[in-house]
């Protein structure tokens, strides 16, 4: 039987924890290019910020504009269920697995783009139709790499995957080609660029563009705990551990904070690739996301010869 | 009298009844669908033959599938098309309808004539059309006899079912007839071309080679993209539909074909949890694109066309046509918690289970299948987000898309059936495989008593101590109950001031719904792409009232019909030029034409006397 407390604290941790990686991996980003940048705390100030402004919704939009938000919201969360964080076992026992959590991932992405369509803006249009565009072909790069961890460890299950596999050149790749897929779908350069709200280059603010207010705010919330996910999933693969908790609880604190520690190394990573990569054409996004692909294939042909 | 009949029908086969099952769960709606739908575009004489001719074509299918015996199988077989040829061509008003019935009634012969072929090479066998005594006699059949035969038998059912490259008729013929016939021809007829496949190759042919399964697996991966791929360049609504059929049943034979992998390998186990997985995805494919059709149809019946292009926020005159398709896109999505999810995510570890059972290029092969069927999901999604979009988003595009209607009660209660019954089978996802395995084991004649399927459990090897889970409601709920908080968190921090106010605009200020993405625009990324397979190609003109003023643009832009373009068009001009150096036989001379009629009663008396 599933503990609420757990739960409840288990999704309070994501949601209080998910921006501040994004502030991180903007203030890398501004310290490499020699600025001083935002606060850390950015993130959470223009959440506090959209929370208590009214909001502005287009005429022409129908129900799944005001809904979708909603759906978004609740299918990040729903993500972020299957990733243990206090404990060995995830905190829904039995809830799903690594496959299903792509399906999860497209639920909210499905909304979303449905909502950028339905406000009669091309602009809305030409983000969903981009966005779709990326995460299809993102799709099988993804499959390729979860493939690579199932044949290392034999499940899909996030708690054993977390468990029981080691370091090995295998994960390194699936991790890569996770890696790869993440910076798609958490539209990072070279596919999108967060900073910018150029009709040429945009495709998640493109999509959110007709959004303010509160509405915009459990977005912007709901894009940071997919991103905190994804990025636990990779630190997980790449550095195995698992935090202990019947020890006294300083040991509580520092392992949690290696479990969350690792988010560091992640972000630097980001940040650096961000800073270092020109935006790519959007057409190139095959080319990109067909080298994850590649990488996906090469990972799991590691772990078929058991590296 | 029950003797008799078990002679010839399959009475308590759970095989057969499965099917019967998936009959009519889209036979019934589809019937109370059809009033609300032929009431007023039809003269009452005629929807009292499209009544009569819809009985026949429900009928014909359910004796297709119980038949236990090839003649009857192949006379209910041609009945079926022959009555939906006539279902297709129900609109003889339209020129395109009669077109599209030539190339269905066609198509469809060949394949029954490889059907043909390959039975009464089971016949030769077996000395009797009885599947019972045929089955026996496959058991000692030579290998390279099998091979012809389940070739044979391939293409008869592919033809049929729509795969890839024999999919030529479907995406023509399945629009054509009246929106409640392409629900059951999509949703239902092309699978008995999936159960002929089943019941002939798995149950009786046997299967004892690996490559059976591979080529199937093959073949299925290319229909599966294929016609994904087709279905994103195409803005008529109930063609799109056809495309993600040949789609689905890709994803269907995906499963059927690593079933048949397994078997030729000796892994019961692994072989009916695939054919788990496809018949469960069979029986969900035949539900959301039934109801998609309906709703299609609904579409049709009140904005008048299915071009998207002139469609747009439908949404908001028909409010429940809305939710109904977009629960049927949501499933065909494979979107968690409906249907369509359950049978993916089935499939997709059907493939991974594999992989770990079998040794080296085979690993990498399942996860590469696997890897596209990912890919199909990920682009079935961006077409349903466009399919929905643009029909029912945003504003209208034309006068007829803003003048629609809600449709009558009949309708909404056809499509409300199968939007529940896409709901429930997504929830009771483990009820549901514990049922299908007594139906695949009934397929594979297996015993599955001793075998556990269910979504939690899929401890297969040493290797795999792990296990998997999965609860759909689980998910469902927690998904709810995540909604349910972001919406308190919404509605507790207070009200705020909500305005609403025009789209950006860019200060235009005359936004309107030629501003709009089109479906053309949605689809372009995919087009650049894919474009080594689609072929794009556009027409650009400058209409100018002198050499200074260009006064308007002429843009047009197409895709090349590979299949059409480079297989069937040169096999056509072949079949004519082959007809009209045939024509130099017949030149009216009545001297010459019994001078025929000995020369084959002499051929015929040589065959006769030398075999």
């Amino acid at each position: 039987m599933p503990n609420p407390l757990i739960i409840i604290l288990h999704i309070g941790v994501f949601i209080v924890l998910a921006p501040l990686i994004s502030g991180l991996i903007s203030k890398i980003k501004n310290n490499l290019r020699m600025r001083r940048g935002q606060s850390l705390l950015q993130p959470y100030y223009n959440l506090a910020k959209l929370f208590s402004k009214g909001e502005v919704i287009a005429d022409t939009a129908s129900w799944i504009f005001r809904a979708a938000p909603f759906a978004v919201f609740a299918s990040a969360l729903c993500a972020a269920l299957f990733v243990p964080v206090f404990m060995a076992a995830a905190p829904l026992p039995g809830v799903g697995d690594f496959l299903a959590l792509i399906f999860i991932f497209a639920l909210g992405r499905f909304f979303l783009a449905l909502a950028a369509l339905d406000t009669a803006s091309s602009f809305g249009g030409m983000g969903s139709s981009r966005e779709m565009f990326i995460s299809a072909l993102a799709e099988p790069a993804l499959c390729m790499a979860v493939f690579a961890i199932f044949l290392r460890c034999g499940t899909t299950d996030i708690p054993s995957i977390f468990a029981s596999c080691g370091v090995s050149v295998s994960g390194l790749a699936a991790a890569l080609a996770l890696f790869l897929v993440a910076i798609a779908e958490t539209s990072r350069m070279p596919l999108d660029n967060q900073e910018t709200h150029l009709e040429l280059t945009m495709v998640h603010e493109a999509m959110v563009l007709e959004y303010s207010g509160r509405r915009l705010a459990l977005i912007e919330a709901a894009s940071y705990i997919k991103q905190l996910v994804l990025f636990l999933l990779i630190a997980q693969i790449i550095f195995p551990v698992t935090p202990e908790y019947r020890a006294a609880p300083a040991q509580i604190f520092l392992s949690l904070a290696w479990y969350f520690g690792r988010l560091i190394i992640i972000a630097a990573a980001v940040a650096l690739l961000e800073v270092s990569v020109a935006k790519m054409r959007l057409f190139r996004a095959a080319d990109f996301l067909g080298f994850a692909f590649v990488t996906g294939i090469i990972a799991s042909l590691c772990a078929i010869l058991g590296i | 009298m029950p003797a008799i009949l078990s002679k010839y029908f399959l009475l308590s086969d759970a095989f057969s009844l499965f099917f019967l099952f998936v009959i009519f769960i889209v036979s019934l709606p589809s019937a109370i669908y059809s009033f609300g739908y032929l009431k007023g575009a039809y003269s009452p004489a005629r929807i009292t033959i499209a009544g009569i001719l819809f009985l026949a074509f429900v009928l014909s299918m359910a004796v297709v599938v119980s038949a236990a015996n090839c003649v009857v199988f192949l006379v209910f077989w041609e009945i079926m098309s022959l009555v939906s040829y006539f279902l297709v061509v129900f609109d003889t008003r339209q020129e395109k309808s009669i077109r599209a019935g030539m190339v269905y009634i066609v198509m469809t012969h060949i394949g029954t004539a490889f059907l043909i072929a390959a039975l009464l090479v089971m016949y030769k066998y077996a000395g009797s059309f009885e599947f019972s005594a045929i089955k026996d006699a496959c058991r000692e059949m030579p290998a390279q006899t099998k091979n012809i035969i389940f070739l044979f038998l391939l293409a008869g059912f592919g033809t049929k079912a729509g795969i890839v490259p024999l999919h030529i008729w479907l995406p023509i013929a399945h629009p054509q007839a009246p929106s409640h016939i392409s629900s059951i021809m999509s949703g239902v007829m092309i699978k008995t071309a999936v159960y002929g496949l089943i019941r002939f190759v798995i149950f009786i042919l046997g299967v004892d080679s690996a490559w059976w399964g591979i080529l199937l697996i093959v073949l299925a991966v290319v229909s599966c993209l294929a016609g994904v791929i087709y279905a994103l360049m195409e803005h008529d609504i109930k063609k799109l539909l056809a495309y993600h059929s040949v789609e689905n049943i890709g994803i269907i034979l995906l499963a059927v074909g690593l079933c048949m992998f397994f078997l030729s390998v000796n892994m019961p186990y692994l072989a009916v949890f695939s054919l788990i997985a496809g018949m469960y995805h069979l029986i969900n494919h035949a539900i959301f694109k039934g109801l998609l059709f309906l709703c299609a149809g609904s579409v049709y019946k009140s904005a008048g066309t299915r071009d998207m292009e002139k469609l747009g926020g439908l949404i908001k005159s028909m409010p429940q046509t809305a939710v109904y398709f977009l629960i049927g896109a949501m499933a065909i999505s494979a979107l968690p918690p409906l249907n369509g999810f359950v049978s993916e995510w089935l499939t997709l570890q059907a493939f991974f289970l594999g992989a770990l059972n079998t040794a080296g290029g085979f690993k990498l092969f399942f996860g590469i299948c696997a890897a596209m069927l990912a890919l199909t999901g990920g682009l079935a999604a961006a077409c349903f987000v466009k399919a929905f979009g643009i029909t029912f988003l945003a504003r209208p595009r034309s006068r007829r898309a803003e003048e629609a209607k809600e449709v009558s009660l009949s309708m909404k209660a056809g499509m409300f059936f199968l939007s529940a019954m896409a709901v429930i089978f997504g929830l009771a996802a483990a009820k549901v495989i514990k049922l299908l395995a007594v139906v695949c084991g009934a397929a594979t004649g297996l015993d599955t008593a001793g075998m556990a399927f269910s979504l939690n459990n899929f401890a297969l090897s040493p290797q795999a101590g792990a296990r998997v889970y999965l609860s759909l409601p689980l998910l469902a709920l927690s998904l709810a109950v995540l909604l349910a908080a972001g919406y308190a968190v919404y509605v507790l921090s207070g009200s705020r001031k909500i305005a609403l106010y025009k789209t950006w605009d860019c200060g235009y200020y005359k936004l309107d719904a030629r501003n709009e993405y089109t479906a053309t625009a949605f689809s372009k990324p995919f087009r650049i792409a894919f474009s080594f397979f689609l072929l794009p190609y556009r027409k650009t003109q400058k209409i100018r009232e002198s050499f200074y003023h260009v006064s308007s643009f002429a843009y047009e832009t197409h895709t090349t019909p590979v299949f059409r373009k480079y297989i069937y068009e040169p096999l056509l001009a072949a079949v004519f030029r082959a007809a009209k150096s045939m024509r130099r036989m017949q030149p009216g001379s009545i001297h010459l034409y019994l001078g025929y009629i000995f020369l084959t009663l002499f051929i015929l008396l040589i065959f006769m006397g030398k075999f």
